[in-house]
């Protein structure tokens, strides 16, 4: 199949795969952190995550990419002699590219986790209290559930957008499926061929996140009645 | 000779038959109040008068012009040809429960659209009639008001003189003041009752037992789908025939 | 490690044409996406199930695909078919500027024209009633009703996707325009300063992000005021 890089593309969509989910899990651990920064009492600590968020946010994602990989190596490689290490260090495209889209997509989950968040109507959180539950119940048994379901769209919106945005790894040589299209294409001279069996990979890739994202948005809106069009 | 005709008009959701073949003729000059509880399927009829519900079965005719209708798919009747419908339509303004202000347009706005566009009226000639139209109804000083700014008895009046820009033949009114504050009912009443003194034809859908009783001169009382009783206001509203009507009528003024 | 600002400000001439490039395909890539997204936004509402199934396709294949991968087959993968070599468009076809034009225009319709479709299904039902009832026809009152108000509502959402645009324009400079990604990029190249070549790139993207958001508000108070709540 595909000229006998078929085997090789579909290793690189593993680790398309495997990056886009790392990623994922990574940005969520810093969209958490961001939004409780953004959401704290102490003015510095919010300030800075609204500096977080507002950056990274009007960067666009290849120049990030291309400051943290390149950038970043140039920075730790100025440093390293500093603290009595002087061999080169060369960044891994994929703990790099982790990294960089993990960085990028925490702030944006921290405006999909705020916007949830304060998507909550008051009277839930005073409604648990007035039953007599404990701050910690609050949270984790009203505040959170509602939180799920209210950031589903803006997090099945920003897995669609980071999966497609894994493709830009390539440009600092991860070994993706886009970088072996790419290969193939040159090798080939049929560059159409292999870049539309990437777009198709990648298709069915966000097809079966959205069917994935639609079940779990589903679950977790029991209760809650349909916009009539 | 009559404005206005509706003969034996028919309509059903699914199965549930909501008019069961009412009929209803207008002379100019005649304000017709139409009353019944909800889901008598009042609302519903005024609705089919325009075609924005479509009937199963009945005719339409204005100025004796007959509304050619034929029957779609799903056996509701549809304009045989829809540029007679517009052209009836424009004759035939509506005002409606929520106003139905076009909400990305100025009182002013709201009122020269139709006009313009669609009888083709010139621009400056259309903005003249909608300022006297606007001082008519006492919302002259909220022209270029967006109608998200304007409080519900506001809205309702520029809808009506949006009704009036277009000089209708027969006037629509579905249930007018059902939306407003009951402070604000007042204000719209007055400009419906000054209306039907000057003889306008109108056709009202109504909760207002007192605007009916003394403004119209024909009074339709429908219950589930049937006109249960109709005739002078004043002599079916003091005494009532029909047991429904009774009923309906202790129920109201309670 | 100290930031070198004397090669920032040498290569500041580059960082300008890059700017101006960086404007010439956003400015170029929304109009014609815009053009393309309003009869696509139409179509995606429509009652026709061809129709409106063609147009959920379209928009769904873009939305679903790599920005990245549309910019390469059309400017590598055309290539491949020698009927598009050997055809009058082939100058075009052949000029980067061309490609990521139509690779952009592309993209941003299919985004724009879902918009636009929410926003014209938004549309409050007593407003199309109101229109039907004058007797407007469907054309005229989709042309004087429905679109003016659906691309006013639709304003929030299509500034993001202008913002969005605006990011998207520096893949350009994988495919060897010199816009501000690529000017930065020609900067690493020449001097091997990575940190400050990519860092002015970012203020740049910055600037013009916070300029956009900026018009977008002043159109957005214009434009859509009449949502605005009541000021007293």
């Amino acid at each position: 199949m595909l000229k006998g890089y078929g085997a090789v593309i579909l290793e690189g969509a593993w680790l398309t795969l495997q990056l886009a989910l790392s990623s994922m899990a990574l940005a969520i651990v810093l969209g958490l952190i961001g939004v409780a920064l953004r959401l704290s009492p102490v003015r510095w600590l919010a300030w800075l995550g609204d500096l977080y968020s507002t950056v990274i946010r009007g960067i666009p994602d290849l120049v990030l990419i291309l400051l943290i990989f390149y950038g970043g190596q140039d920075i730790i490689n100025r440093v390293a002699p500093l603290v009595g290490y002087d061999d080169y260090i060369d960044l891994n495209p994929m703990i790099a590219g982790i990294g960089t889209l993990g960085f990028i997509f925490g702030a944006y989950l921290s405006e999909t986790f705020r916007g949830a968040f304060l998507g909550i109507p008051k009277g839930q959180a005073e409604a648990g209290a007035a039953y007599g539950m404990s701050s910690r119940q609050v949270f984790f048994r009203i505040m959170v559930p509602q939180m799920i379901r209210l950031a589903i769209p803006g997090f099945t919106n920003n897995w669609l957008v980071l999966t497609k945005a894994t493709a830009l790894i390539s440009v600092v040589g991860l070994q993706d499926m886009m970088f072996k299209a790419k290969q193939a294409a040159d090798a080939t001279r049929e560059p159409f061929t292999f870049f539309l069996a990437v777009a198709a990979l990648y298709l069915v890739l966000t097809s079966v996140s959205l069917l994935a994202l639609k079940y779990l948005e589903k679950r977790y809106s029991v209760g809650v009645k349909a916009a009539e069009l | 000779m009559y404005k206005l005709q509706v003969q034996d008009l028919h309509k059903r959701y699914g199965s549930h038959e909501v008019l069961k073949g009412v009929s209803l003729e207008a002379k100019a000059g005649d304000v017709i109040s139409i009353i019944g509880s909800s889901g008598s399927g009042k609302s519903t009829f005024l609705r089919c008068i325009n075609l924005l519900e479509q009937p199963h079965a009945g005719k339409i005719l204005l100025n004796n012009e007959e509304l050619k209708l034929v029957a779609g798919k799903d056996g509701a009747l549809k304009a045989a040809d829809p540029r007679q419908l517009q052209r009836m339509r424009s004759r035939l303004s509506m005002v409606f429960q929520h106003f139905n202000l076009w909400a990305h347009m100025t009182a002013l706005e709201n009122i020269i659209e139709a006009p313009v566009h669609v009888l083709g009226m010139s621009k400056k000639e259309a903005l003249e009639k909608a300022e006297h139209y606007l001082a008519k109804v006492g919302v002259a000083h909220r022209k270029d008001a967006f109608p998200g700014h304007m409080s519900g008895g506001e809205q309702q009046r520029v809808a009506i003189a949006r009704a009036l820009a277009m000089e209708p033949e027969v006037m629509l009114f579905d249930e007018p003041t059902s939306a407003l504050d009951p402070e604000l009912v007042g204000d719209v009443l007055k400009v419906m009752q000054s209306l039907a003194q000057e003889g306008r034809t109108m056709v009202v859908v109504t909760h207002e037992m007192g605007f009916a009783r003394e403004v119209s001169n024909q009074l339709v009382f429908l219950h589930k789908g049937v006109v249960e009783e109709r005739g002078n206001p004043r002599e079916v509203l003091v005494n009532p025939q029909s047991e429904r009507l009774k009923q309906f009528l202790s129920g109201s003024l309670k | 490690m100290i930031f070198d600002y004397n090669v920032i400000w040498e290569a500041m001439p580059l960082y300008i044409g890059g700017l101006l490039t960086t404007l010439k395909l956003l400015a170029l890539s929304l109009f014609f996406g815009l053009l393309a997204a309003i009869p696509l936004g139409l179509m995606r509402v429509s009652k026709q199930p061809l129709v409106n199934m063609t147009a959920w396709l379209y928009t769904y294949v873009i939305r679903g695909t790599p920005m990245l991968v549309q910019l390469f087959l059309i400017y590598y993968g055309l290539a491949q078919f020698e009927a598009v070599r050997e055809s009058i468009f082939w100058p075009w076809l052949s000029s980067a500027t061309f490609c990521a034009c139509l690779a952009f225009a592309i993209n941003t319709s299919a985004y724009t024209a879902e918009i636009i479709a929410g926003s014209l299904k938004a549309t409050p039902h007593g407003e199309i009633e109101a229109a039907k009832a004058m007797g407007m026809s469907r054309f005229k009152m989709y042309r004087r009703i429905l679109l003016p108000s659906a691309l006013r509502r639709a304003l929030p959402q299509y500034s993001n996707e202008v913002i969005m645009m605006l990011q998207t324009t520096s893949l350009a400079s994988i495919v060897t325009l010199i816009d501000i990604t690529g000017a930065a990029r020609t900067v690493n190249a020449q001097y091997y300063l990575p940190f400050e070549a990519y860092i002015t790139a970012g203020v740049f993207y910055l600037c013009l992000t916070f300029i956009l958001v900026r018009l977008f508000k002043m159109a957005e108070r214009r434009w859509l005021s009449y949502l605005a709540p009541r000021k007293h």
